[in-house]
């Protein structure tokens, strides 16, 4: 069965938090509908469920390899070239404290800012239903159905008080 | 008293990416004055790696001047990007929004200047990969015994991590600009973007990234300039830069450099393109607090700096605090630094209207910064000048014609980056202004309406 999207478009959150609420209440997953908006307006504000994500575990990760890396670099550039200074050891620890240091939070910023892609679902290559007058202020509430529901759906945005609603065809 | 006026989304996106999609003829004028200058100061640097670096003002026993000077300087000014952003976004302040992006972008600016001064003073400076570990074939190995090594591990940490904090940041501005735009330009815009679309997702995610990348930032920051004082520290051979006090002294100094830079290039970023209704003069009022602060916790430090080295009596300390105290023109470049560091601009910002006026903040953050020049430049030649117990081998340093353009070169270069930069990205963030205005509110007690901010917890 082919699916569609709909996106309505709000002037007020309350009409976009209105519109949302339609939409679960015509038993909408989550996952089909998403809110559309120029600004970040606090979690929870349409009535939507909680983001979920793992951002956490990317600086983690990130820290662990930078922090391999850089004992791989300390202790392999002063083994590889074994200068001894003032009769002390080869194998110097302060420093490579400091470059354990730097390069494991380099390794967390670089995991971080993947994360942040990753799981922003960015880049995405297909807009999708959009409408550039949302970074003007509009609020977009896009919702993505089985066919045969379009009458139904596209009830619940107008009922908020949609300004205007557009369709697109998905595979 | 706050000076805030309601503005749409509308508004707010057609002010703040004007900069980038109506340009005015003065920023034409500034950008190719600037650019000239740069272009002069990179033919400077080119004479000097034909010629060599007898062409500067440096011999024995001076081998660091005006280049190291200048690094230090400009290490200094990158301090107030995170100090600002990451600081404030953690602590919730709502003046930080116009702020933010501007002290991180001169951060990136000022810190990709201050690594090129080591570059140039090197003379050959087209070995300077020397300093990684990249020599398989020969077996030869930097030794991260080193300062010299720590420095450009911590500059590159501080560099990547600074210019993806912004691109993060960038995000959603990109979006706004794909949606202003046509052709090319909206292509580009659109590709930078990619595909951002403004989901509760994204913005909770960019939420989270602020957070997340700041508190990351907050300790490199801290180690850059810690590391840059452990250069001098650490240096064997001047006795004069050995105390422990030069971390926390120098990390200090910067911010000290540094928010005195922003809020210089704040004013003349709301002058150049208009930005009164944002760049307000609260904003000036709370970053003149901050830096009032900031100042007289320097002085404690910098009191510190100079007493040690009276305390512990030793020859070479004594002998550069005479040098800053009673011999000319060291005596007199010292009076200059503590007038224009300190003893003029912090008993100003004492004054609330001081604070809340624009042309009295410039004058004063300029001065600040010409001091904290001038501060870096007495703590590096004189000591290096004295070093020696012999006073047969003590020497003096002036600094060269082609020493001199290329440093007026690296503050033009940093002002032109700042505009080119502005011309195609939005210097303030146009979705933390609008947040701001999401959650602003006016509540009312007793006869009184107080303007209010909702803090979501």
């Amino acid at each position: 069965m082919s699916r569609k999207a709909i996106l309505g478009l709000y002037e007020t959150p309350d009409a976009a938090a209105d519109a949302v609420e339609n939409l679960q209440g015509a038993s909408v997953d989550s996952n089909d509908y998403d809110i559309l908006s120029g600004t970040p307006y606090p979690e929870g504000t349409f009535g939507e469920p909680p983001v979920e994500h793992k951002l956490y575990v990317f600086p983690l990760a990130g820290a662990a390899i930078g922090l391999t890396l850089a004992l791989f670099e300390g202790f392999g550039t002063q083994l590889a070239f074994p200068m001894v200074t003032g009769g002390k050891p080869i194998l110097s620890v302060p420093p490579m404290i400091i470059l354990a240091y730097e390069l494991t939070l380099l390794g967390a910023i670089l995991f971080t800012v993947l994360g942040i892609i990753f799981e922003s679902r960015l880049p995405r290559v297909v807009k999708g239903l959009y409408d550039e007058r949302i970074t003007e202020g509009l609020i977009g509430v896009v919702c993505t159905f089985d066919e045969g529901r379009d009458e139904e759906i596209a009830k619940c945005l107008t009922d908020a008080g949609a300004l205007e609603v557009k369709t697109e065809s998905e595979t | 008293m706050q000076d805030r006026r309601s503005l749409t989304d509308t508004q707010i996106n057609d002010t703040l990416t004007n900069s980038v999609l109506r340009t005015p003829l003065h920023w034409y004028i500034l950008t190719g004055l600037f650019a000239t200058i740069t272009l002069l100061g990179v033919i400077a640097v080119g004479v000097l790696a034909n010629r060599g670096l007898g062409m500067t003002g440096m011999n024995r026993p001076v081998m660091w001047g005006f280049f190291i000077t200048n690094f230090v300087f400009w290490i200094g000014i990158s301090h107030a990007g995170v100090m600002l952003s990451a600081i404030l976004r953690l602590a919730q302040a709502e003046w930080r929004r116009p702020a933010t992006r501007a002290a991180e972008v001169l951060t990136v600016f000022a810190l990709g200047t201050a690594a090129m001064m080591p570059i140039v003073h090197l003379g050959r400076m087209w070995r300077f990969y020397w300093v990684f570990p990249y020599d398989w074939a020969r077996g030869i190995w930097p030794d991260i015994r080193s300062p010299l090594v720590w420095d450009p591990h911590a500059l590159s940490t501080y560099l990547i991590g600074s210019s993806l904090f912004i691109f993060v940041a960038l995000i959603p501005d990109f979006a706004v600009l794909r949606d202003k735009t046509s052709g090319a330009a909206h292509q580009i815009y659109g590709a930078l973007s990619m595909g951002f679309r403004g989901t509760v997702r994204q913005w909770r995610l960019q939420a989270i990234a602020g957070i997340i990348l700041s508190a990351l930032l907050l300790p490199v920051f801290v180690s850059v300039h810690s590391i840059v004082s452990w250069d001098f520290g650490m240096a064997l051979a001047i006795p004069a830069w050995h105390t422990t006090i030069f971390a926390p002294y120098f990390v200090i100094g910067a911010v000290h450099s540094g928010v005195a830079g922003v809020i210089t290039v704040l004013i003349l970023l709301r002058w150049l393109f208009r930005w009164d209704d944002y760049i307000r003069r609260e904003h000036i009022d709370a970053l003149g607090r901050l830096l009032f602060v900031v100042a007289n916790a320097w002085l404690f430090f910098f009191a510190l700096e100079f007493m040690f080295g009276l305390v512990h009596r030793e020859g070479t300390e004594v002998v550069v605090r005479d040098m800053w105290l009673f011999q000319t023109p060291w005596n007199v470049i010292f009076l200059l630094f503590l007038f224009t560091g300190y003893l003029i601009p912090v008993p100003m910002w004492l004054f609330r209207s001081v604070r809340r006026s624009f042309p009295l903040m410039l004058f004063t953050t300029i001065l600040v910064n010409i001091g904290m020049w001038l501060e870096r430049f007495l703590l590096i030649i004189p000591s290096m000048g004295r070093k020696h117990s012999f006073t047969f081998v003590w020497g003096d340093f002036a600094p060269s014609p082609i020493e001199l353009i290329i440093v007026t070169a690296t503050f033009s270069m940093v002002f032109m980056l700042m505009l080119l930069f502005a011309k195609a990205f939005p210097l303030i963030p146009i979705f933390d202004i609008k947040e701001g205005a999401v959650l602003r509110d006016e509540i009312k007690i007793g006869r009184r309406t107080v303007q209010a901010i909702i803090r979501e917890e």
